[in-house]
């Protein structure tokens, strides 16, 4: 059985204008200790999705239809004590700017060491050494001292590290993180991308990755789902989507990226943009932009359907 | 003929207030010693990290903001040394691009104002004429003119980044500074946009220092390539050079942190340890020892100097030394 499954998610936002349907159809599934990168531009529903699973979306935002499990449990039929209890404990999540998590009037250590006694009860020293231990193993340069720092005293990617410490601290099955890495520089980025190769896999834990950043996922990822206006459009190994990848969507997002092969080169681009997500539209979502959109795309709604074993694309039209 | 631009010894030194009541205000040497020339038709890519420097040096060259030392020649003239008139007029060949179009455009103007607004201050044309280049500026970033009767917050990331570029080319500059041009756009509007950019250069033969902290970018968009460090530069060299043979371990650790999405692109991890020096403690001799995993006994005492390698290519590394 999967850790977690999301399936057929609907989180649609009422405006004055209509709903927005901002996730409108979402299913995956994550296996234990496995790391699913979901990757998709400004809008797309990645983070909608996360939040959804956390059941934190903000109003006017709410569930609509869809079923989320951890490990068989519909978190969608949970009371807000129950929910509670899943937050942290087996579901934890990091982002990426890392003052959303820590707080700004308290230590680190503090910090860690009150999740630690939430959890698991227990001594207060016992749940200090605990937060000492943590920022170690998230590689915190003398943690003991860096303990009895304010979040605030810590550089960006120092404070990034505190944050995992703390979301890692409880010993979640599942880790979201969203957009992780975007607000560093690129060499603090890698560290703390081996960072989190390293503990994921020591500690078997899934990790759900949202990103807009392919780069990212190429460096950390085991399978990846592209989304593209609330929907996933394709869903694969890693290497597949980047040998191979079929949709339209996905195959154009490739082709924009500077690669070291046609440097100087003008770059394919997507003409167009994402389409308005009030209103209930017939059809694929992309079929206004894409070069091989034929007349039932734009009335037919294209499932997700398995194409290679492994490999999920949503376009009837694409060969294979 | 002269470059476009040569710069000599560049530098910027800001004071940053000490302690409140003490009243000691400490020096922060943004950028320490920078010279590099651009010639006519060239792109210059300038990455490094943040607080690197990369962006000061981009305004430095415009005297946006006034250098602390060094000299900036523009077109053959000393840009330090013009009159303010002189100044006033030659600027309307250097312009600049910036990073957030969210910020960079007027909220009250409408995008046809916004755009003619160089044109009125350098009293370039009459009402008219304005109205007829603006339609024209406005086709060649590849939008309708029927935009001119818009306002900035109608527009999406894409279509405002293109009409600050329509600004820029109004005055028909020679060099564009673009700082962090894409940084705030998705990748489909980002190459949307790149693409732009290097089809105007075609067009109009323009001079650009690209700036930007996305070194696959920098290396797409780039002739040249120069990589900053701690308000120096550490690296500068042909971009197939840089690419494929960097000299600088920093360069080396740029390429191999830099997420590619392409697994079979995948280097060998040398990724620099530790963060960048607060500028306020600028490390010893080489300022990126303490990072470095080559580092040894000389470069904590002997700060390199950028040293020639190949057809422009040099570094500042004691390790070139060596071999």
């Amino acid at each position: 059985m999967a850790l977690l499954s999301v399936e057929g998610l609907r989180t649609h936002f009422a405006t004055s204008a209509g709903a927005v349907r901002a996730v409108d159809g979402v299913s995956f599934a994550i296996a234990r200790g496995e790391v699913l990168g979901l990757v998709g531009e400004s809008g797309c529903g990645k983070s909608v999705t996360s939040l959804s699973i956390m059941r934190l979306v903000p109003p006017p935002g709410r569930i609509v239809a869809g079923r989320i499990r951890l490990e068989g449990d519909n978190l969608l039929d949970k009371d807000a004590e129950a929910m509670r209890r899943v937050r942290g404990a087996r579901i934890a999540m990091v982002f990426q700017e890392p003052m959303t998590s820590l707080n700004p009037v308290f230590t680190i250590g503090d910090q860690i060491a009150a999740a630690v006694l939430a959890h698991e009860g227990g001594r207060r020293r016992a749940a200090w050494d605990r937060a000492v231990e943590m920022l170690d193993h998230v590689q915190m340069p003398s943690p003991g001292e860096r303990a009895r720092d304010y979040p605030h005293q810590l550089s960006g990617g120092l404070r990034q590290r505190a944050m995992i410490a703390l979301a890692l601290a409880p010993g979640p099955q599942l880790l979201i993180a969203d957009e992780p890495t975007t607000a560093l520089d690129v060499t603090i980025q890698a560290q703390i991308l081996d960072l989190l190769r390293r503990l994921q896999a020591e500690r078997g834990m899934a990790v759900l990755l949202i990103t807009h950043d392919l780069g990212v996922v190429a460096e950390l990822c085991h399978r990846v789902a592209i989304i593209y206006a609330g929907r996933i459009v394709e869903m694969a190994p890693v290497a597949r989507i980047f040998e191979e990848p079929l949709h339209p969507y996905t195959r154009g997002l490739l082709r924009c990226l500077p690669h070291p092969s046609r440097f100087g080169q003008p770059l394919s681009s997507i003409e167009g943009a994402p389409p308005d997500l009030r209103g209930a539209d017939a059809g694929c979502r992309f079929a206004p932009r894409c070069p091989l959109a034929i007349a039932s795309c734009r009335r037919d709604e294209p499932v997700l359907a398995e194409r290679r074993p492994g490999h999920f694309v949503a376009c009837p039209v694409v060969s294979v | 003929m002269a470059p476009l631009v040569e710069v000599q010894g560049l530098e910027k030194r800001f004071s940053v207030g000490g302690a409140w009541l003490s009243g000691r205000r400490r020096v922060i040497h943004a950028v320490d010693g920078v010279s590099f020339t651009i010639e006519r038709g060239e792109v210059l890519g300038l990455v490094g990290e943040s607080g690197c420097g990369k962006t000061t040096t981009g305004r430095l060259i415009l005297r946006l903001i006034e250098p602390s030392a060094g000299r900036i020649r523009f077109e053959g003239h000393d840009l330090m040394a013009l009159s303010p008139p002189r100044l006033w007029a030659t600027r309307q060949r250097m312009q600049i691009v910036f990073q957030d179009p969210f910020a960079s455009l007027n909220p009250r103007m409408r995008v046809g104002s916004i755009i003619a607004e160089p044109l009125a201050i350098y009293e370039r044309a009459g009402a008219t004429e304005r109205r007829r280049q603006v339609s024209e500026l406005l086709d060649v970033v590849g939008l309708d003119p029927a935009f001119a009767e818009r306002y900035p917050h109608e527009l999406s990331g894409g279509q405002r980044q293109r009409i600050g570029i329509a600004a820029a080319l109004a005055l028909r500059p020679s060099l564009i500074v673009a700082d962090e041009p894409v940084s705030a756009l998705d990748v489909s509007v980002q190459a949307q946009v790149l693409n732009l950019l290097m089809d105007l250069r075609r067009r109009f033969g323009l001079t650009y220092l690209f700036i930007s902290h996305d070194l696959h970018v920098v290396l797409h968009m780039s002739d040249r390539v120069a990589v900053m460090y701690l308000g120096e530069i550490v690296e500068i060299g042909p971009r197939d050079a840089l690419y494929h043979a960097p000299r600088h371990p920093y360069t080396q650790g740029l390429l191999s942190a830099a997420p590619v999405a392409d697994p079979t692109l995948r280097r060998e991890r040398i990724v620099p340890k530790g963060e960048v020096a607060s500028p306020l403690a600028v490390p010893s001799g080489c300022r990126f020892h303490p990072r470095c995993p080559f580092v040894f006994a000389r470069c904590r005492v002997e700060r390199p100097r950028l040293r020639k390698l190949g057809a422009g290519h040099e570094a500042a590394c004691h390790l070139n030394d060596r071999a």
